[in-house]
C-alpha cells in the first residue's frame, strides 16, 4: 500500500529572465520592468507551494505500464520508465489565489493578467524542479514526464488524481475537460535510478 | 436524547480517522472507500464500534465522497443507507445509547466551483442535497460538513442541508498553515458566513495537527457565538521502514486538545492518522471537562470570500459609487451590459480605501434581478471586499444573496410591515447584516424619540425571526440640510441614542446631507466628522472624495485608532505625491503629441489625465482621430514588425481604453462613438482559460468594434442564441486544451448551420491554421493584432 505524502515549500526565487521569456520579451524596457516588479510584489503573498506524491511499482510489458492500481498504454511512458529503480508520481500546485488575481486582471488589465500568468508558469516549473530535487537526494533522475507528453494520453490525469487524492491533499481539482484548477499546477511521473 | 440537548451540557467526543483504518484493513489507494459500506459492512461497523468504545459520542458515517458525481443515484442511496445502518449497528452494541449519535458525513465534491473551476453553485447545492435527503431518510442524527477548503463550496453544502432537512448541522473547514482556507477565507470570515446561515457548530479539521491549528481555533472562539469543534490530524504522515507513521503521538494529541477544551472548544475528535487509541486518550482527558458556557459575542460581522469586516472598533467605509443614480455614464454602461465598467468602479474604490462596496443596479429599463445577480457574481471575482446588496426588489435581493460568497450587508429594511415581512426571512436564511432605516408607514418622523421608537419596533420584529440585534445596523436618515436646517440635529440625536440605549451599530448615507448645496464635499465631510463623534459605525460615502477620506484618516488619528499616526501619514504623503504627478508635464518630441506618448508608453493614469485636460479645449472626436488612433496604429504596427512585445501592446491598449473611457464619460449619451460592427467572443465549453480571449476583446474594442463577451466555458447553444440575437459579423472562439476543441467544432457547426452569414474566427494555444480549417473555421488568428486586421477587412 503506497502512502500519499506531502511536501510544502517556502517562497521560491522569481527568475526575471525566465519570466520575460514566458512573456515573449527578449528584453525589457522601463515600463515592462515596472509592470513585472509590481506584479511580483502583488503575487508574492498569494502563492503557496504544495506537492503530494507517492511511490508506485510498475511492470512494463511492451507499451503497457501496469501500476497495479491502474494501467496505461503508452510507448513513450514505457520507454521512460523501462528498467527504472523507482517511480514516483506527483502533483504540485502554487495555489488558487494566483488564479483569482489572474481572473481579476483578465477583466480589468490584461497586461497584468498576462504578466501574472508568466510568473505563475515560472513558479510552478521552479516548484517542480525543487520537488524533484528534494526526492531521494543525490539519486539520478530523469526529467519528469507528464500526461500529454509523447503518446501518454491526457486521460491518465484521472488515474493520477484518483491515486493521489489531489483535491483533499493539496486542493488541486480536475474538470471534465481534464483542465486542472488551480491552473498553475503540474502532475508527472518521475523516474529515479 | 437529541444531539443539540447533549451538546448544551457536555463536551462532545467525536470519532477519529476512517481512511487510515480502512487501509489497514486492505483498502487500496484509488479505490472508493464508500463502497466498503456495502462490501465490507462488518469492517465498517467494527470501526464505528471501536470509536464508540473509545468514548466517542458521535461517529461519522463512511460517506466522505458519497455524492452523485462519483456514484449513480441508486448506488448513492445504497451507500448512504448502508453507511448509516453500519453506524447504528455499532451503536446497538451498547446499552447506553443516549449519549451516542450518528452523523452523516459530507466531504467536498473534489471539484472547484465557478468561476475558478467548472462546477456551478446551484449544481453544487443539488449534489449535496441528494446526499442530505438520503441522510435524513435513513435516520442520521446530525450532519457534519467537513474538510471544506473553499468558502463557496461550504456555503453550497450548508444551504443544501438547511433547505432539505431539519437535522442539526456542524460545519468544519480545512485551514492551512497560514490560518486560512485554500481559497483565502479567514476563520472570522467563515464564522460570519456559517453562523449567519444557522450552522449549529463551527470548526476546523484535517490538514494540520492540533498544535498548528490552535491559532485558528482561538480566533474561532473569539468571534463565534456557537460551539466550536476541532478534529485535527495526528500531524503529518511520513514513511518509516515501509510503514506510514504520523508525527503527533496519542499523548501529545490528547494534551493539546485538552488545552483547547479548557479554552472553550465544545467538541473534539480526530482526522487523518488518528485511531481509536487516540480517541480513547482524548476522551479520558476531555470528556469530563466542565463545558464552558457558550456566549453571544455580539460582534457584528460581514464578510467576503477572504475576510470579515468587524463593526465597532474602527469606522467602516461603504463605497457608494456602484449606483446609477445621477451618473450618466453608469446608466449607459448598465443599458449596454458593460459589466467591465462596474468592475473597474469596484477596483478603484477598493484602491481608495473603501471597506465594503454598495451594489445598486436599479434602473427602470433593465432587468434588475438578472443584472444584480450577474454584477454580484462578477464583482466577487475581482474584489475581495464584502458587498452591500442594495435593491428594493426582494426577488433580486434573494437571487444576489444566494450566490454571494460570504455574509452580505443588506440594504435595506425599514419599519414598514411589508418591508420587514419581505427582508427578514432572507436575512434569516442566507445570513447577513441589514441596514434598517428608521422610517415606517407614517414616513420619516421629525423627532429623535420617534425615530428611536421605530428602531425598537424593528428590533422587536427581527427577534421573532431569531435575528440578533448585532445584525441590525440602524440608519437614522441624513436629510438635506438646505431643506430643513434642524434635520442634522435630529439625525445625529437619534444616532447617538440608538447607539447608547439600544447598543446597536449605525450607518448613514452621508452625501444626502448636502443635496442642493455648492461645494458638497465640505458639507459632507464635516457632517461625517460630527456623525462619527455621535457614534456612527459606518458611512455610505464616496471614497474618491479627498475631503471625506481626509476626515476619515484625521478622525482615526485624533481618536487614538491609528497607532503612531501611520495611516494618516501614509495618506497625506500619497495625496502630496498624486498632486505633484498632476502638475508635472512630461511631453516628448519623439511622439506626435503628449497623449500619443502616454498611450504608446502604456501610462494609464497619464493618458486619463491628459485626455481630461484636452477635453477642456478640444472636440472628443478630434482627440480620438488625432491622438488615440495614431498611437494605437503605431504600437500595432510595431507589434506586427516584432519591435513591440505583447505586454507593451497590452499596456498601450489599456491606456487607450482609459482615454476612450474619459471621452465617453464626457460625451452626451446621444453622441455615441462609432461602431464598426458587432463581434461576439467566447471561450468554448469546458475551457476556463480566458486571458487570450480578453486580450483580443481589449484590442477589438479599441479599434471601434462593439464586442459582446460571453465569458468562458460557454455552451455551443448559448453562443448560437447570442449570435442570433446580436447578429454579429464575426464570432471569435478561444480554446486552450485539446480536450475542448470538439466543443469548438460543435459550436462552429451550429453557427454554420443556423447562422451561415456569420464568420467564425478561432484562436488559442492548441490551434493552428491547419487545425482551424479542419474544424471548419473561417479564420485562424495567431495573435490579437491578426484578429483586429481580419475584423477590419470585413467592415
Amino acid at each position: 500500500m503506497s502512502t500519499v505524502l506531502l511536501k510544502n515549500f517556502s517562497e521560491l526565487n522569481f527568475d526575471r529572465k525566465e519570466i520575460l521569456t514566458y512573456m515573449g520579451c527578449k528584453e525589457a524596457d522601463g515600463e515592462i520592468n515596472a509592470l513585472l516588479d509590481s506584479c511580483i510584489n502583488e503575487v508574492k503573498c498569494k502563492l503557496s507551494y504544495k506537492a503530494c506524491y507517492c511511490e508506485l511499482k510498475v511492470d512494463i510489458l511492451d507499451d503497457i505500464c501496469d501500476f497495479g492500481l491502474f494501467k496505461v498504454r503508452s510507448s513513450s511512458l514505457a520507454q521512460y520508465l523501462n528498467g527504472c529503480k523507482k517511480t514516483v508520481v506527483f502533483a504540485a500546485t502554487v495555489g488558487v489565489l494566483l488564479d483569482r488575481l489572474i481572473a481579476k486582471y483578465s477583466k480589468i488589465s490584461p497586461s497584468r493578467a498576462f504578466a501574472l500568468n508568466a510568473i505563475g508558469v515560472q513558479q510552478i516549473e521552479k516548484l517542480c524542479d525543487m520537488f524533484c530535487d528534494s526526492i531521494e537526494k543525490g539519486a539520478s533522475k530523469k526529467f519528469r514526464f507528464s500526461a500529454g507528453y509523447g503518446d501518454l494520453p491526457l486521460e491518465t490525469q484521472k488515474d493520477i488524481f484518483n491515486i493521489l487524492d489531489c483535491s483533499k491533499k493539496i486542493g488541486l481539482t480536475l474538470n471534465n475537460s481534464l483542465v486542472m484548477s488551480p491552473s498553475k499546477s503540474v502532475t508527472a511521473f518521475l523516474r529515479i535510478d | 436524547m437529541k444531539f443539540l440537548d447533549f451538546l448544551r451540557n457536555n463536551t462532545v467526543i467525536v470519532d477519529g480517522g476512517m481512511g487510515t483504518l480502512l487501509q489497514q484493513r486492505g483498502l487500496k489507494a484509488g479505490q472508493k472507500p464508500e463502497l466498503w459500506n456495502i462490501t465490507h459492512s462488518k469492517d465498517i461497523t467494527e470501526i464505528h464500534r471501536d470509536y464508540y468504545s473509545a468514548g466517542s459520542n458521535v461517529v461519522t458515517t463512511n460517506t466522505f465522497g458519497a455524492n452523485i458525481l462519483k456514484f449513480s443515484e441508486e448506488e448513492l442511496e445504497e451507500i448512504v443507507k448502508s453507511a448509516i445502518n453500519n453506524a447504528k449497528k455499532a451503536r446497538d452494541c451498547f446499552s447506553d445509547k443516549d449519549n451516542k449519535f450518528v452523523a452523516l458525513d459530507i466531504g467536498p465534491t473534489g471539484k472547484l466551483l465557478k468561476p475558478l473551476g467548472d462546477l456551478g453553485f446551484e449544481e453544487a447545492v443539488n449534489i449535496f442535497a441528494k446526499t442530505v435527503n438520503l441522510g435524513e431518510k435513513y435516520g442520521a442524527d446530525l450532519v457534519i460538513i467537513e474538510t471544506m477548503n473553499d468558502s463557496y463550496e461550504t456555503k453550497a453544502a450548508l444551504l443544501a442541508v438547511k433547505e432539505n432537512c431539519q437535522l442539526p448541522v456542524v460545519v468544519s473547514n480545512a485551514y492551512g498553515q497560514d490560518g486560512k482556507l485554500m481559497t483565502g477565507a479567514t476563520p472570522a470570515a467563515m464564522v460570519a458566513l456559517l453562523e449567519g446561515m444557522g450552522a449549529d457548530m463551527i470548526g476546523a479539521n484535517c490538514s494540520l495537527g492540533p498544535d498548528l491549528l490552535t491559532p485558528v481555533i482561538e480566533e474561532l472562539l473569539r468571534v463565534a457565538s456557537v460551539p466550536v469543534i476541532i478534529q485535527a490530524n495526528a500531524g503529518l504522515p511520513r514513511v518509516e521502514n515501509g510503514k506510514t507513521v504520523y508525527d503527533v503521538s496519542c499523548e501529545d494529541f490528547a494534551h493539546c486538545n485538552a488545552m483547547l477544551v479548557n479554552k472553550g472548544v465544545r467538541a473534539v475528535g480526530g482526522c487523518c492518522g488518528t485511531t481509536p487509541e487516540y480517541i480513547k486518550l482524548l476522551s479520558q482527558k476531555c470528556a469530563k471537562a466542565k463545558p464552558k458556557e457558550i456566549t453571544d459575542k455580539g460582534i457584528t460581522l460581514v464578510s467576503s470570500y477572504t475576510h470579515a469586516v468587524e463593526f465597532g472598533s474602527q469606522p467602516v467605509l461603504i463605497g457608494e459609487r456602484i449606483n446609477p443614480t445621477g451618473k450618466k455614464r453608469f446608466k449607459q454602461a448598465l443599458i449596454e451590459n458593460d459589466i467591465d465598467y462596474i468592475l473597474n468602479e469596484a477596483v478603484s474604490q477598493q484602491e481608495k480605501g473603501a471597506h465594503i462596496l454598495d451594489v445598486n443596479v436599479g434602473l427602470p429599463d433593465i432587468d434588475e434581478k438578472a443584472v444584480l445577480e450577474k454584477a454580484v457574481y462578477e464583482l466577487q471575482a475581482v474584489t475581495s471586499l464584502p458587498l452591500q446588496i442594495d435593491t428594493a426588489d426582494a426577488i433580486a435581493m434573494e437571487k444576489a444573496l444566494r450566490i454571494y460568497n460570504g455574509k452580505a450587508l443588506i440594504n435595506s429594511v425599514n419599519g414598514k410591515k411589508e418591508s420587514m415581512d419581505a427582508i427578514f426571512p432572507l436575512v434569516k436564511k442566507y445570513g447577513g447584516a441589514v441596514i434598517a432605516l428608521t422610517l415606517d408607514e407614517n414616513g420619516i418622523p421629525d423627532s429623535i424619540d420617534k425615530r428611536v421608537e421605530i428602531a425598537e419596533k424593528i428590533l422587536f420584529e427581527a427577534q421573532k425571526y431569531g435575528i440578533d440585534k448585532k445584525d441590525i445596523i440602524f440608519d437614522t436618515l441624513a436629510m438635506t440640510v438646505s431643506a430643513d436646517n434642524t434635520s442634522p440635529t435630529v439625525t445625529l440625536g437619534a444616532l447617538k441614542l440608538i447607539k447608547e440605549k439600544l447598543g446597536c451599530h449605525t450607518s448613514l448615507g452621508v452625501s444626502n446631507i448636502s443635496f442642493g448645496l455648492p461645494n458638497r464635499d465640505a458639507v459632507n465631510s464635516t457632517f461625517f466628522a460630527l456623525a462619527l463623534e455621535n457614534g456612527l459605525s459606518a458611512a455610505i460615502m464616496n471614497p474618491y472624495s479627498v475631503d471625506m477620506m481626509r476626515t476619515y484618516y484625521t478622525y482615526r488619528t485624533l481618536k487614538g485608532m491609528d497607532e503612531n499616526c501611520t495611516d494618516y501619514i501614509n495618506h497625506a504623503q500619497e495625496f502630496t505625491l498624486s498632486f505633484e504627478k498632476q502638475t508635472i508635464s512630461q511631453g516628448s518630441t519623439e511622439y506626435g503629441s503628449e497623449l500619443e506618448w502616454a498611450i504608446e508608453k502604456g501610462l494609464k493614469d497619464k493618458a486619463a489625465q491628459i485626455t481630461k485636460g484636452l477635453l477642456k479645449t478640444e472636440k472628443p472626436l478630434d482627440i480620438v482621430n488625432r491622438d488615440i488612433i495614431p498611437a494605437l496604429n503605431a504600437v500595432g504596427a510595431g507589434f506586427e514588425k516584432k519591435t513591440v512585445y505583447l505586454p507593451q501592446l497590452l499596456m498601450s491598449a489599456e491606456s487607450a481604453k482609459v482615454a476612450f473611457e474619459v471621452i465617453k464619460s464626457a460625451m452626451s449619451s446621444n453622441s455615441q462613438t462609432e461602431n464598426k460592427g458587432n463581434i461576439i467572443i467566447a471561450t468554448v465549453h469546458g475551457d476556463i482559460h480566458d486571458i487570450g480571449k480578453n486580450i483580443v476583446k481589449l484590442l477589438l474594442s479599441n479599434y471601434g468594434f462593439n464586442v459582446v463577451d460571453l465569458g468562458k466555458d460557454v455552451r455551443p447553444s448559448v453562443i448560437l442564441e447570442k449570435t442570433l440575437e446580436y447578429k454579429p459579423m464575426l464570432v471569435g472562439l478561444s480554446a486552450l486544451m485539446t480536450t475542448t476543441v470538439p466543443a469548438m467544432e460543435e459550436t462552429i457547426n451550429l453557427i454554420k448551420e443556423k447562422a451561415p452569414w456569420c464568420k467564425v474566427m478561432v484562436g488559442g494555444a492548441v490551434l493552428n491554421e491547419e487545425y482551424a480549417q479542419k474544424i471548419n473555421a473561417d479564420k485562424y488568428a495567431a495573435d490579437a493584432m491578426e484578429a483586429v486586421r481580419y475584423a477590419q477587412s470585413m467592415s
